[in-house]
C-alpha cells in the first residue's frame, strides 16, 4: 500500500509538546474508501455477541476481534461486506454512518474491532453516547459529526478525503465537499491513541 | 386517573419562566421543551461563598455530592467519585488488562471492597474462550483481594454454586449492592437498571472501567435530565414493560441521548422495586446515560433487606430545572410491542395478531425477574391451554429460579410458576444466565439459530440481536409474551383474561 496507513505516531509533533491538530487523515490512493452504514447502526451489528469472547487488551485477540467488524450487518440490506471474507483488514477506513451509530451495549468491543480492522474515521450525524465515549477513551476511531445525512449522498466504495484540519470531507472524483463539526479536544485525545496515552503526553500522568 | 386538566402551568425556579400546554386527546402530553439557563459561573470557591442553594434534579444532587460541589449544573464536567464498579465475564478481562498495561503489574486496585464482579454471560457453554475469561476473573479476584465475586466452578449444575447468582444488574439489586444516592458505573450498557433505587448507574467500556479500577474516578458529563410523570390508573392488563416501551416509543431510541431520565408520579411510587428496575433498566434503549426513581419506603424496605451498610438517600429539589417535561396517562396505554428492528418500533400489541410467532423467550435483566415470572404464569393459569411455540424461560438468577418452584402464584390456587408453566407446556426453566438475549456463542440455550419470528421480555430487538441476524424479535411484556405464547401469535393479554 503506498499510503500513509494512517499512522497516529506521525501527526504527534516531533520531541512532545501538543498536537498540532493539523492532519489530513486519508492521504493515500487505495486507503480511503467509504463504507456506509445506515441509521441506528448498533454495537450487536458492528461486533455481534459471539465474538466478545475476545479480549481487547489481549493482541492476538485483538486482530483477530478486527476480522469480524461489521459482521452483523444484515446481508439483504448490505451487498458489500465490510470486511471480505478471509480478510482480516477492511478496504474501507471511512464509514459514514447516520444516526445514533453504536447504540445499545457498551461493549468497547465496538470501536476496537473497528479500529483493529483499518478504520480511521466514521462519519455520522449523532452517535450513541457510550459508543462516542469508547471511541474516545480508546483512542480507536475518530467520531465525526456532520449534520448532513451523507449515507444518503454517497456510496459505498466512493473514495473521499477527509480534512480534520478543516474538518471538510471531499469526494474525490467530483470534489464536492461537506462540511464536518468540528471534532474539538477529543481529537488529541485520539490522536494519542486514547485517553492514558494522552494523559501521559500531556503531563497529567506520571510516566513510569 | 387524575384526570388531566385543561391548562397546566409550571415555572422553573431561576429562570422566571412559566409554560403552559393545553389538554390533547393523546396520552402522552409533552409539557414543556425548554434548555436550562446556566446560573453564571463564579470564579469564587464556595468556601468564600458560602452554600449555594439552587434547585437540582436528583441526578445533578447525587454527582455534585460525588464530585465536592455545592451545586452543578448540566453539560458541566466534573470528576465524581466511583462508589462501586460491576464487571462481568464478557468486560472484565478486558477492563483488568488495560488497568494492568496501564497502572503496572505491581498496581493495586482502588478499592477491592468496591468492585463488585458478576459472572453472567456466556456460563453455560463449551466455548472455551468463554470458559476462560471466568478463569480469568478468578485469577484477578484473588490477586488483587477482590471482595464480591459471585463464582461459578461447576458449569455441569448451576446449583452446586452457591456463590453463583446470575444476571448482574439482578444479582446487584439482590445481593444488596444497590443503593440510594451512590454513583455506580459497570461495563454493561444496562448497568442504569440500578437507577430505580434513586442513585446514579450508567454502562462504561472497558478503558473507563480500568481507569476506575485504578483510582476509584471517573471524568463525566452532567446530563440534563427529563422527566416523566405517570399518573392515571395502572389497567390489570399492563406491566412496567408496557410503560417504558410506551416511553421510547414516544422519544425514540435517540430520545434520551446523554440525558438522565427521571421517573416520578403515583404510578412509579405504587411499583414494586422490580417494576421500577424494569423501567430503569432499558432508558438506554432510549439513549439515555442513566435512569432515576425517586427513593421511597419501597426502596428502603429492600435495601434494608438486603444490606446494613448505610446509604443517603437523595430526591430533587421543587423547583429544580428539566431539560423536558412527559406526562402519560397510564390508562389510555394498551399493551405493546416494539417490533423488529427498534426497541422504538412501537406498535399495539393487537394490531399485530397477524404476526406468526416461532417461540416465546421469558428471562434477562428486563423481563427475567421473580414477577415477570408471576405475570407470566398467571396469565397462563388464568387462560388455561397449552403454548402453541416453544416457550423458553430463563430466570434471571439463582433467586429467581427458586421463587419459580418455591413461590406460589398470587391467584393460582396455591401452585408455583413452575407448576404452571409445566402444565402449559413451556421448557423447564434453565440455567440462570443472560442465555439469549444477545444471543452469544452458538451453543447458548435458546439462541436464535435460525432466522425465526420471537415474542421476548428481553430490551433489544436490533438485527441479530438473539442470534440469527434474520431472525426478528418483538420485545414485550409477560403478560403479552404469555398471550403469543398461547396464541401462536403476537397477541394481546386482554384476550386471555388478565
Amino acid at each position: 500500500m503506498k499510503d500513509v496507513q494512517y499512522n497516529r505516531t506521525t501527526v504527534w509533533p516531533l520531541g512532545g509538546g501538543q498536537p498540532d491538530n493539523c492532519y489530513t487523515l486519508i492521504t493515500g490512493l487505495d486507503t480511503y474508501k467509504t463504507y456506509l452504514a445506515l441509521m441506528n447502526i448498533d454495537t450487536d451489528q458492528i461486533i455481534p455477541a459471539e465474538y466478545l469472547t475476545l479480549v481487547p487488551s489481549k493482541p492476538e485477540e485483538y486482530e483477530k476481534l478486527g476480522s469480524y467488524a461489521l459482521i452483523g450487518l444484515p446481508t439483504e440490506l448490505y451487498e458489500k461486506r465490510f470486511i471480505e471474507e478471509g480478510r482480516m483488514k477492511t478496504q474501507y477506513p471511512i464509514v459514514i454512518g447516520g444516526q445514533n451509530f453504536g447504540c445499545g451495549s457498551s461493549r468497547e468491543h465496538a470501536p476496537v474491532a473497528m479500529g483493529a480492522a483499518g478504520a480511521k474515521v466514521v462519519v455520522a450525524q449523532t452517535y450513541a453516547r457510550i459508543f462516542f465515549r469508547n471511541c474516545v477513551s480508546t483512542g480507536e476511531l475518530y467520531p465525526c459529526e456532520t449534520d448532513l445525512r451523507l449515507c444518503e449522498e454517497l456510496e459505498t466504495g466512493e473514495e473521499v478525503e477527509v480534512d480534520m484540519n478543516k474538518d471538510v470531507l471531499t469526494v474525490l472524483a467530483t470534489g464536492k465537499q461537506y462540511q464536518l463539526k468540528p471534532i474539538g479536544e477529543a481529537g488529541p485525545v485520539v490522536d494519542a491513541g486514547g485517553i492514558f496515552e494522552y494523559a501521559r503526553r500531556t503531563g497529567m500522568m506520571k510516566v513510569a | 386517573m387524575a384526570n388531566l386538566v385543561d391548562t397546566f402551568s409550571s415555572s422553573f425556579a431561576g429562570t422566571g419562566l412559566t409554560f403552559k400546554r393545553h389538554k390533547s386527546q393523546r396520552c402522552v402530553q409533552q409539557v414543556c421543551r425548554n434548555a436550562i439557563a446556566a446560573p453564571p459561573a463564579s470564579s469564587r470557591t464556595p468556601s468564600s461563598t458560602g452554600v449555594v442553594k439552587k434547585a437540582l434534579t436528583m441526578t445533578e444532587k447525587i454527582l455534585a455530592k460525588h464530585s465536592n460541589n455545592t451545586s452543578v449544573v448540566p453539560g458541566q464536567n466534573i470528576w465524581t467519585s466511583v462508589d462501586k464498579l460491576m464487571t462481568h465475564d464478557v468486560c472484565g478481562p478486558g477492563t483488568f488488562g488495560i488497568f494492568q498495561r496501564e497502572f503496572g503489574e505491581n498496581a493495586q486496585v482502588w478499592d477491592p471492597t468496591k468492585i463488585v464482579i458478576i459472572p453472567d454471560h456466556y456460563i453455560f457453554t463449551s466455548d472455551p474462550r468463554a470458559n476462560r475469561n471466568v478463569d480469568i476473573l478468578r485469577d484477578m479476584v484473588n490477586k488483587y483481594g477482590i471482595k464480591y465475586f459471585y463464582d461459578i466452578t461447576d458449569r455441569s449444575d448451576f446449583r452446586a454454586n452457591p456463590d453463583y447468582k446470575g444476571v448482574c444488574h439482578i444479582a446487584l439489586a439482590q445481593e444488596g449492592h444497590c443503593k440510594p444516592g451512590e454513583v455506580l458505573f459497570g461495563t454493561d450498557s444496562h448497568t442504569c437498571n440500578a437507577g430505580a433505587f434513586g442513585q446514579f448507574a450508567t454502562g462504561i467500556g472497558n478503558t473507563d472501567a480500568g481507569f476506575i479500577l485504578g483510582t476509584g474516578k471517573l471524568l463525566i458529563k452532567v446530563p440534563p435530565t427529563i422527566r416523566f410523570v405517570l399518573e392515571g390508573e395502572m389497567p390489570s392488563y399492563l406491566l412496567a414493560k408496557d410503560l417504558i416501551l410506551q416511553i421510547i416509543g414516544e422519544i425514540t431510541v435517540a430520545g434520551g441521548t446523554y440525558k438522565a431520565m427521571e421517573f416520578t408520579g403515583p404510578v412509579i411510587e405504587a411499583m414494586t422495586m422490580e417494576d421500577r428496575m424494569t423501567i430503569c433498566n432499558m432508558v438506554v434503549e432510549a439513549g439515555g446515560k442513566n435512569g432515576v426513581c425517586p427513593p421511597d419506603e419501597t426502596t428502603f424496605d429492600y435495601v434494608r433487606q438486603r444490606t446494613d451498610e448505610p446509604f443517603e438517600a437523595v430526591h430533587a429539589d421543587s423547583g429544580a430545572g428539566y431539560i423536558e417535561e412527559y406526562r402519560f396517562d397510564v390508562s389510555k396505554i394498551e399493551p405493546l410491542v416494539a417490533a423488529p428492528h427498534s426497541p422504538d418500533n412501537r406498535r399495539n400489541a393487537r394490531d399485530c395478531r397477524d404476526v406468526k410467532i416461532d417461540r416465546v423467550y421469558i428471562g434477562s435483566c428486563t423481563g427475567g425477574k421473580t414477577e415477570d415470572f408471576m405475570a407470566a404464569a398467571k396469565l397462563l393459569h388464568k387462560a388455561g391451554g397449552q403454548v402453541k411455540v416453544p416457550t423458553f424461560l430463563v430466570p434471571a438468577t439463582q433467586r429467581v429460579w427458586a421463587d419459580l418452584y418455591g413461590m406460589p402464584v398470587a391467584g393460582c390456587d396455591g401452585k408455583t410458576a413452575a407448576q404452571i408453566f409445566e402444565a402449559a407446556g413451556c421448557d423447564t426453566p434453565a440455567p440462570p444466565s443472560c442465555a439469549a438475549c444477545l444471543g452469544g456463542p452458538k451453543d447458548t440455550f435458546a439462541r436464535m439459530n435460525e432466522p425465526q419470528v420471537c415474542v421476548s421480555t428481553t430490551n433489544r430487538n436490533f438485527p441479530g440481536r438473539m442470534g440469527h441476524k434474520d431472525g426478528q424479535v418483538y420485545l414485550a411484556s409477560p403478560y403479552t409474551a404469555a398471550a403469543s405464547a398461547l396464541a401462536g401469535t403476537v397477541a394481546d393479554p386482554r384476550d386471555y383474561g388478565v
